[in-house]
């Protein structure tokens, strides 16, 4: 680990949604929803931090309320000392320029009435409005042609490109203002896998050319394992664990990060055929009621009456952090345990 | 005689931009109690080939060729026989249980609705059973959960109901189309696990289509390996992973990332999918296959056996795939040929009428709205 002042520090970062029904009335006691519950990372530059977790985990929520997208409270702060959260739009935008974001839907997140070049043009227009036509016309080829797309594509429309090809140009015009974070929100979840491949290759090359550190949000975890030097679990919220990729999928602590690495499918005949799953007992908790102390007790093959009472607080070594009062592989005693628990 | 019988079945859709060839000349076979694994990528034609099985294409679709359930001709065949076979031998489970579940019938209607049409059971008769399906598939509480609304039911949970009413009528043949492409990894492993349970208990044939190998691996006893529409390669699972024969299954396993591996760089195959309203003359992977030479463009390779119980359609010799790298040496840029197939090179500039003014980046720098506003 390196002492240098990191890009990013998050602490205590919260999104919480008042979820109003039809027919409350005023003095109704407002219904909250807990979608990321206290969460702590730092992002040091040119690192990627993989970020997991199932539907429903606040993945997506914490990317969204980085770049204020989604109301949050805590801290977020940015390497000059500024904290992103809560900044007004207008202070914002001076960051916006620093962190871009990619997302899911290669076609739904490109305007459909623009051509490729206004829509990767766009960012830079904003940001830089003095800069001469024919400059911003250069640049915006250059991008293309970094990202693998041909310069003579320039006045295509998005629809005519396939699905890689528009998640090229998402991460051309996320690129063209020379970013220092990108926040990739399940980048290459609709690709098939061959392209998935190629996506990842280019991601992975740029950010080791630019220098970029890259927030990597996936189901993935055999692609976030591909591409991260870090890996931060979620669980309903919360950080479960934080570790060195290598380090995360090696030797996992919390119960959770195990139970999930268990059920990731491996394409190897041998290996699947021998392999013993972790079930989950039941379901994901409703984040409008979480259970008390740890979030994950409900489904834990090894839950005691302290996981109820507090809530586990990140600990470890600096390159291995779990939340968890009792981290460790579970015996294959917890194991055959939870096998039988499951109702599945 | 195998108890699904497929013979050069081919499926194509009539288009405003022409005829579109899904499924081109497809063989295979499906034996009792076996399960199958369909592998491919979005466009090879693998849900289309199960869509014709079950009669449930779309109106501009049409399939010829034959498929033949326990020697009985079930392609293009009268409503009357099909809806006999689908309800009695074949039935199938879809990748979004959300959409594919009535949202204004509480499940054990829409469950009992199958029993009481098929089997001619009474209301109560067929609410019963299928309390006892929901439980068979380890719905918790089935008896008090039936009687919900599909929305009250998670996404685990819903492809649970959708797999308890396919097996209601007790069928010979299951097509699970991506069964868990929509779901978590751990709730995936839950079905997986339940479908393989069911299987065992049931006795039912299984024809799994799914894109993820890693769900392949670990549920399939052969795989077909579909591409534009054609088998490119048949063969035992084992077989298929630890001795690939066909470019396009060499490069697919390489191209996915493991968790159980520390991977340098990531093979991708280079170049997209084709286009299959304008397939090209020869082998349809030829434009991003590493092994290929002049006569790829030019002549379809044919499926051959080449090892019992294995087939490949490669004009490439076997060694020298086999022999090949596992990894592109670089990786090119993506082709330029857009939708039609059709490649535009000449001065990109010269339909630029006037540089990049349009859209909201006109309107200048962004203001802050007034909170009210916001």
């Amino acid at each position: 680990m390196t002492n240098a002042k990191p890009l990013l520090d998050v602490r205590d970062l919260r999104v919480t949604f008042n979820i109003r029904r039809e027919g409350d009335l005023p003095w109704t006691k407002p219904r909250l929803l807990h979608a990321v519950g206290g969460v702590d990372f730092t992002l040091n530059p040119g690192e990627t931090l993989g970020i997991v977790g199932e539907s429903g985990s606040g993945k997506s929520t914490l990317a969204r309320a980085l770049i204020g997208l989604a109301p949050a409270t805590g801290t977020a702060r940015w390497q000059d000392g500024t904290n992103l959260v809560g900044l007004s739009p207008r202070k914002m935008l001076k960051y916006r320029s620093d962190i871009q974001m990619v997302f899911q839907d290669p076609l739904a997140s490109l305007n459909p009435r623009m051509t490729v070049g206004q829509i990767i043009a766009e960012p830079l227009t904003t940001h830089h409005p003095g800069l001469p036509r024919e400059t911003v016309k250069t640049r915006v080829k250059e991008m293309m042609e970094r990202v693998g797309l041909l310069p003579n594509q320039i006045n295509r429309y998005p629809h005519e490109f396939s699905g890689g090809q528009c998640q090229r140009i998402g991460i051309a015009r996320a690129l063209i203002v020379e970013p220092k974070l990108v926040i990739c929100d399940e980048p290459v979840s609709a690709l098939d896998v061959s392209i998935q491949a190629q996506v990842i290759n280019l991601l992975a090359d740029l950010q080791r050319d630019l220098g970029l550190a890259l927030i990597f949000i996936a189901h993935d975890l055999s692609v976030v394992k591909h591409i991260s030097d870090r890996v931060l679990v979620m669980y309903l919220g919360r950080v479960m664990e934080v570790a060195q990729a290598e380090s995360l999928y090696s030797a996992p602590q919390h119960p959770y990060t195990q139970a999930l690495l268990s059920a990731v499918p491996v394409p190897d005949p041998e290996l699947e055929r021998n392999k013993t799953i972790i079930p989950l007992a039941g379901e994901l908790p409703s984040p409008m009621a979480p259970p008390s102390g740890c979030v994950f007790r409900t489904r834990c093959p090894r839950a005691q009456s302290a996981c109820a009472a507090t809530v586990p607080a990140l600990m470890g070594t600096p390159g291995h952090l779990t939340a968890c009062h009792f981290p460790g592989p579970l015996t294959a005693d917890e194991v055959a345990r939870a096998q039988v628990a499951e109702p599945a | 005689m195998a108890l699904l019988d497929i013979n050069n079945l081919n499926v194509t859709f009539n288009t405003n931009d022409g005829q579109v060839h899904a499924v081109n000349g497809i063989d295979l076979s499906l034996e009792r109690g076996e399960t199958l694994g369909i592998v491919g990528e979005s466009g090879s034609g693998k849900s289309q080939l199960a869509f014709s099985i079950m009669g449930l294409l779309a109106k501009n679709g049409r399939a010829d060729g034959s498929i033949s359930f326990d020697g009985q001709e079930i392609l293009n065949a009268p409503l009357k026989t099909l809806n006999r076979i689908r309800a009695e031998h074949i039935a199938m489970i879809f990748q979004d249980p959300m959409t594919s579940l009535n949202p204004y019938m509480r499940v054990s209607d829409q469950m009992a609705e199958v029993l009481m049409l098929h089997h001619g059971l009474s209301k109560s008769a067929a609410v019963a059973e299928s309390v006892r399906m929901l439980d068979a598939v380890r719905i918790p509480d089935a008896k008090g959960r039936a009687r919900l609304y599909p929305h009250e039911f998670s996404g685990g949970m819903r492809q649970r109901v959708m797999i308890a009413m396919a097996l209601l009528c007790k069928p010979d043949v299951l097509i699970a189309d991506e069964p868990t492409t929509a779901l978590d990894v751990t709730v995936q492993a839950q079905i997986m696990k339940l479908l393989a349970d069911l299987q065992a208990e049931f006795g039912m044939a299984m024809m799994l289509i799914t894109h993820d190998l890693g769900v392949v691996a670990g549920s399939c006893e052969r795989v077909v390996v579909m591409y534009g529409g054609r088998v490119r390669e048949e063969g035992g699972t084992d077989a298929i992973f630890v001795d690939p024969t066909h470019p396009y299954t060499k490069g697919l396993l390489a191209a996915i990332p493991r968790v159980d591996q520390k991977g340098d760089k990531l093979s991708a195959i280079p170049g997209s999918p084709p286009n299959m309203s304008n397939p090209p003359p020869g082998c349809a992977f030829e434009p991003r296959c590493d092994f290929a030479f002049d006569l790829c463009s030019l002549k379809r390779p044919a499926l051959t056996p080449f090892a019992s119980g294995r087939t490949r359609a490669c004009h490439a010799e076997i060694d020298v795939v086999r022999a090949g790298p596992t990894h592109h040496t670089d990786l090119p840029m993506e082709a330029a040929a857009d939708e039609m197939g059709q490649m535009d090179i000449g001065d990109p500039d010269e339909h630029i009428t006037e540089g990049l003014t349009v859209g909201p980046a006109t309107a200048g720098t962004p203001q802050e709205l007034p909170d009210d506003k916001r």
